[in-house]
């Protein structure tokens, strides 16, 4: 997608999150030169495409509770990859779901789901649940939990300081 | 972890207000004052609970990016992975448990950008990574059901 140099600015402005402030679309139409209406304006044109996936609180897990998250790998083949893909993705317990490319002879694996829970247990519990639920019996996958948390934040999308492109901050 | 506090990480992961005054709105539909909403909020976002409020974007749509994984010694885990994280380009980045045991988030203006991003990482660390984009995507919705029992 091709955005203007005007919808770059306003990326870079709330990519960050909203203040905290009684006006908050008039706060960030402030500092780059928008009326208020025009960005939330383009917000809604946003989200009505898809450039937004959502609005609203954003949440750490670990901070909540949530110490265990594990990625889960699936060899599936080619042909069924898209269906599976799609049952996997509804399932509550998954939180996002992902075809990937295959890298032989090191990576088998092609789809890609991610599972948050209290403890281990419960994460295991789901990737039961998970192969029962989509017929995933004796197909080759891997559970791989997480440890330390080097880095996590929102995708910095544009550069502030240049405006030019959309290289991170 | 008060009822407010509750509601808010629950209820409102999507769905925010495009009202010129969003939190008004909020603080009516759970009865509160906008003055204590907002105080929450700020709580929420200084205990770390809260990473921030506003949109998330389709990465996609706005840069190009690509999750990519990294075979690194238990020895040089915290070097390479302090490599990575020096780039502005990367958003995520978690130690898992696997022979490929680095896996990161790189998101970037161009594909060029990114492809130099991932050479020069190759070309410090010597460690070739695997690099994976997205083909097809299933579920991409982050809003998290959170359950309190």
């Amino acid at each position: 997608m091709d955005l203007s140099v005007r919808e770059l600015k306003l990326v870079a402005a709330i990519q960050g999150g909203l203040p905290l402030v009684t006006r908050p679309y008039a706060a960030i139409a402030a500092e780059i030169g928008m009326s208020e209406s025009e960005v939330i304006d383009r917000l809604a044109r946003w989200l009505a495409d898809g450039t937004i996936r959502r609005m609203g609180i954003v949440v750490r897990h670990r901070e909540l509770g949530y110490q265990a998250n594990a990625m889960v790998v699936w060899d599936i083949p080619d042909d069924q990859v898209s269906d599976v893909g799609q049952r996997m993705g509804e399932q509550p317990a998954v939180t996002l779901c992902y075809r990937r490319p295959r890298r032989l002879p090191d990576w088998p694996f092609n789809l890609f789901c991610m599972i948050h829970g209290r403890d281990r247990d419960v994460v295991r519990g789901h990737v039961d649940a998970l192969i029962r639920q989509c017929g995933l019996e004796g197909v080759a996958h891997e559970v791989l939990f997480s440890r330390r948390r080097f880095k996590q934040r929102g995708a910095r999308c544009v550069n502030t300081a240049t405006q030019r492109g959309f290289h991170a901050r | 972890m008060d009822c407010l506090e509750k509601s808010l990480l629950n209820d409102f992961q999507r769905d925010f207000p495009l009202s010129e005054t969003p939190f008004a709105v909020i603080a009516a539909s759970l009865g509160v004052g906008e003055g204590e909403l907002i105080s929450s909020l700020h709580a929420l976002q200084s205990e770390g609970a809260v990473s921030r409020v506003g949109p998330v974007f389709q990465t996609d749509r706005v840069g190009v990016s690509t999750l990519a994984a990294m075979a690194v010694p238990a020895e040089r885990l915290e070097e390479v992975a302090g490599l990575v994280n020096a780039y502005p380009e990367t958003n995520h980045n978690y130690e898992r448990e696997h022979h490929f045991n680095l896996w990161f988030v790189l998101t970037a203006s161009t594909q060029v950008r990114l492809r130099n991003v991932l050479k020069e990482i190759e070309q410090r660390s010597g460690i070739e990574p695997l690099v994976l984009p997205m083909v097809e995507a299933y579920h991409i919705d982050l809003a998290f059901g959170l359950q309190w029992t």
